[in-house]
């Protein structure tokens, strides 16, 4: 084997592992939050990567206005559900949350989106919009399904993916986009090239563990958050308002999840449907580190990344069956391992 | 023959509808596409709603079916009937390498499994040069008998419908049967069917396969019914829309499968005709209405809409009465009566740091009532775990009649004549009382799933009911035999799981708390029931709280104070032993 082929197809691997990395941590966060396995995490990736290469070229992109509609729906569902203990201050806070903020939200892309609009505040928007969006689906799909089986809220998960994606066609269109680099920066180590973009595509995965860790393990929200995925009722007698505890999962999921589409689009052209791929290695990685361990999640989603790399430059033909069969046998090792534990269903 | 009655009548009316004149071919088409996707949908009952194993990959074991007989009969020219059963076998060995992998996986890894090796096994048949990569393969002969070839969705409906319903039968035959009731066990957890000698792994492996073998069928049906295989059919989204079928139909029930299936063919194909004219040409917006939908009818009915049909209509399941005159099913072990039934010596388990059992001994002889006391959190119900087998001891030795059992599983121990109930009820609560105490009968029956499925377990079932129904008459719930176990109040549970444990016809009994939840006349008639057992042969070992009942019955006392046996005597002796005052009381006492 060639070592600088090898050394190519290492770099390539790793930069797509850390994209993975991030996703498989906001699957691991939101699972251990709510117990979703949140399929629509790909939605995410691809919608903030696709609004931010169509805020690239001044246009609003549709995901502003479908944040606002979700956020109309999400108001409906908060009013129906205090209906007998209708507060003022509860249906104020309601606006502010489910109207005023999408609406803000899309008046400000209205107002910056243009030709010239600097990177920077085209990426805030994106973030923005996706954020909201992650936020609205929380309320609207999850928190009514919050009490039920893990089974339940998979197929929920499944079927906002599938509506996600639905829209993700009418709002991009069928056709791919790709988006300005965030950086033209680059330089070269022996014969390796690295770019402005893959030294942030490192730089941010690198930056999220650590602060992810150091949020669950040693602030109180964190702690929180922990004690609702272990159990929600007890979180609630405890004083945790476990309904924020989802929300705030759901919120940094679908940053991360815009984050990483910001980083990738500018490398290669993402499609509406090209999410789900990318969020199934992540779970690939999610799944190994057992969906509990986030630096064993990271390590798991370089070596997919790696896998991938090199199975497309030997086998490009079999590159998804290799990355998907990966799973096998950490399936096998965890069955072998899986204590004889009784789990109490529905 | 009521049971069946519904089933006939189904069976007459989808035989009539070809031939009402001026049906629309399309309707037929609908038809034939339901059919097909109830047979895999019919397998996810089994597998997720009856079992609790959820799988997002039953799509890629259609494709198995499919490329099986596409394959053989367009390359090597076999005929579309010998490859039926290829098609089945390929998708059942499909199924058991990927089951053993994946079936001993709990809770959320099993569906994350399906999907991932799902998408894996789509992207194979797209690559694979003899299966004709993206573009599959084309001209697979119609199924043809004698010189009548099904060429049209008319005449192939027959040969779809017929397989729907002979499996429909099947699975109903296997639900209703010992093989039956371990699976709808598997869902409330392992503990409860492994103390009764289910091989619960063995189960799982069963309705994994079982699923499996049905979407091969669906996929062999499919090959000759498009006269084309290629990968699309057998993908992702496939694999998630059976599950959709078999959760909007109802997942624990069979018909509920062939409804789901009928709402989504039908509801999908009016979105795709009727959405393009409301909002102008957009594809895919089915798909969005799809994914709302399935999430509001999620909310709104997590159950599913059988279930909610069912309960609407006036029908009430007809009383399963089972003849008790019939001869009792065969003892498990030749009776002996040895001096020590049970002998625990040094019994001793760790937890980490925790010793929650510190060697412990004690023996319970033949025709005796032992009972174990102790303050919360002394060791009882882990010796308990320790002595079934559901937990392996750290250190010691516990033997069953001279065998030694500290390292047997639960199916071994059982095996030997003891049977237990639980502190925290483990009851089917949608199984009727009668099938619950009935599962205590599964190491007396002999009748496997293929028997079952085929009705030729009928004399071997009625045994094992009437042994069943004579334990509930016993115990004293003859009134509630047909009542759902989860609708009776939780000391009438604790009664059904002493039921089902006499059911094993043991030696020894052992009771996890028997008593709690009961009232005083309840408790009287149970302490009655205990020492007519004692009279008969049987000895019993308890773990109970009320000193009133435990000082009434028992001929010996151990007690137990945090995992150390301080005390072993007559009541008598421990109601003046001055270490059990101290236990329960406090020093100061």
């Amino acid at each position: 084997m060639n070592t600088t082929i090898m050394l190519f197809l290492l770099q390539d691997g790793i930069t797509n592992g850390a994209i993975y990395a991030l996703l498989g941590l906001a699957l691991v966060l939101v699972f251990a939050v709510t117990r979703v396995i949140l399929i629509p995490q790909g939605e995410f990736v691809t919608f903030g990567a696709l609004s931010y290469a169509m805020l690239a070229t001044g246009q609003v992109p549709g995901t502003a206005r479908l944040a606002v509609a979700m956020g109309v729906v999400a108001f409906g569902l908060d009013l129906y559900a205090a209906r007998r203990s209708l507060r003022i201050k509860l249906v104020v806070r309601s606006v502010l949350l489910n109207i005023v903020l999408p609406v803000a939200i899309l008046a400000l892309t209205y107002a910056l989106a243009g030709p010239k609009t600097p990177i920077a505040v085209n990426i805030a928007l994106s973030l923005l919009i996706v954020a909201a969006i992650g936020l609205f689906l929380y309320r609207i799909a999850f928190q009514p399904l919050a009490h039920t089986s893990v089974l339940v809220l998979l197929i929920a998960s499944v079927g906002c993916h599938l509506a996600l994606q639905g829209l993700g066609l009418v709002f991009f269109g069928a056709e791919g986009l790709r988006g300005p680099a965030l950086s033209n920066a680059a330089f070269t180590v022996g014969p390796l090239r690295f770019t402005g973009q893959s030294i942030a595509v490192y730089g941010l995965t690198i930056a999220f563990i650590i602060a992810l860790w150091l949020f669950f393990g040693f602030t109180l929200m964190g702690k929180a958050l922990r004690a609702t995925a272990v159990n929600r009722l007890g979180a609630r007698l405890v004083g945790i308002r476990t309904t924020l505890s989802g929300q705030i999962a759901f919120l940094l999921a679908s940053v991360i999840g815009a984050i990483s589409g910001i980083l990738i689009v500018p490398i290669t052209t993402l499609y509406y449907d090209t999410g789900f791929l990318i969020g199934l290695k992540g779970f690939i990685a999610a799944i190994i580190g057992g969906l509990v361990s986030y630096p064993l999640t990271a390590v798991a989603a370089l070596v997919v990344g790696s896998v991938e790399a090199f199975s497309s430059f030997y086998a490009s033909n079999f590159k998804e069956v290799i990355v998907f069969t990966l799973i096998l046998p950490v399936l096998v090792l965890r069955s072998l391992a899986a204590p004889a534990v009784e789990e109490e269903k529905d | 023959m009521t049971q069946r009655l519904p089933l006939i009548i189904f069976a007459i009316v989808m035989a009539v509808i070809p031939f009402i004149p001026g049906i629309p071919p399309f309707w037929i088409v609908l038809l034939d596409n339901i059919g097909l996707a109830a047979l895999v949908a019919m397998g996810l009952v089994l597998l997720t709603g009856v079992g609790g194993l959820t799988s997002f990959g039953q799509a890629a074991f259609c494709g198995f079916g499919a490329y099986t007989t596409a394959v053989l009969t367009t390359a090597y020219g076999v005929s579309p009937w010998l490859t039926l059963p290829l098609s089945l076998l390929v998708s059942g060995i499909a199924a058991v390498l990927l089951g053993i992998v994946t079936v001993r996986l709990s809770g959320h890894y099993l569906p994350l499994g399906t999907i991932a090796w799902g998408i894996g096994l789509f992207y194979l048949f797209s690559k694979l040069e003899f299966l004709g990569r993206n573009d599959g393969i084309s001209g697979i002969p119609p199924l043809s008998i004698g010189g009548f070839r099904m060429l049209d969705p008319g005449t192939i409906y027959f040969a779809i419908w017929i397989a729907v319903l002979l499996s429909a039968l099947l699975t109903m035959n296997l639900l209703d049967s010992r093989t039956g009731r371990a699976i709808r066990a598997l869902r409330r957890g392992h503990i409860a069917g492994e103390a009764f000698g289910v091989q619960t792994p063995r189960a799982k492996l069963l309705v994994f396969i079982y699923a499996a073998v049905l979407a091969g069928l669906s996929g062999w049906l499919y090959a000759h019914f498009q006269r084309a295989a290629n990968p699309t059919p057998f993908g992702a989204h496939a694999g998630i829309e059976y599950l959709f079928i078999a959760v909007v139909g109802g997942a624990g029930y069979v018909w509920g499968a062939v409804l789901g299936a009928g709402i989504v063919v039908i509801l999908k194909e009016i979105l795709q005709s009727y959405l393009p004219y409301i909002f102008g040409g957009q594809s895919q917006l089915e798909t969005i209405v799809f994914g709302i939908l399935l999430v509001v009818l999620l909310q709104l009915a997590p159950t599913g809409v059988w279930p909610w049909l069912m309960s609407k209509l006036p029908l009430k399941p007809a009383r399963k009465i089972p003849d008790t005159s019939l001869e009792p099913p065969g003892r498990v072990r030749a009776p002996s009566t040895p001096a020590a039934l049970l002998q625990v010596d040094k019994a001793r388990k760790q937890f980490g740091g925790v010793i929650a059992v510190n060697d412990v001994s004690f023996d319970v002889g033949a025709h005796e009532i032992v009972a174990l006391i102790g303050p919360n959190g002394a060791g009882k119900s882990t010796t308990f775990n320790l002595i079934t087998g559901v937990l392996t001891s750290t250190s010691g030795a516990i033997s069953v009649l001279g065998n030694k059992v500290d390292n047997a599983p639960p199916q071994e121990v059982v095996k030997l004549g003891v049977s237990r109930t639980f502190q925290h009820v483990k009851l089917v609560p949608d199984m009727t009382v009668l099938e619950n105490v009935a599962i205590g009968a599964h190491l007396r029956g002999h009748a496997g799933a293929i028997s079952s499925m085929f009705r030729l377990d009928r004399a071997d079932e009625a045994r094992l009911l009437a042994e069943a129904a004579r334990q509930i008459e016993r115990v004293g719930l003859g009134d509630q035999i047909d009542q759902l176990a989860g609708s009776l109040s939780l000391g009438q549970q604790r009664i059904v799981e002493i039921a089902r444990a006499l059911c094993v016809d043991p030696l020894l009994l052992l009771l996890d708390e028997p008593a709690a939840g009961l009232r005083h006349m309840e408790k009287q008639r149970l302490a009655a029931l205990l020492r007519q057992l004692r009279d008969g042969g049987m000895s019993v070992l308890l773990v109970e709280h009320d000193m009133g009942f435990v000082m009434d019955l028992a001929d010996r006392i151990v007690v137990l104070d945090f995992g150390t046996k301080i005390a072993e005597g007559t009541p008598a002796a421990i109601k003046t032993n001055p270490d059990v005052i101290k236990a329960y009381l406090g020093a100061t006492a």
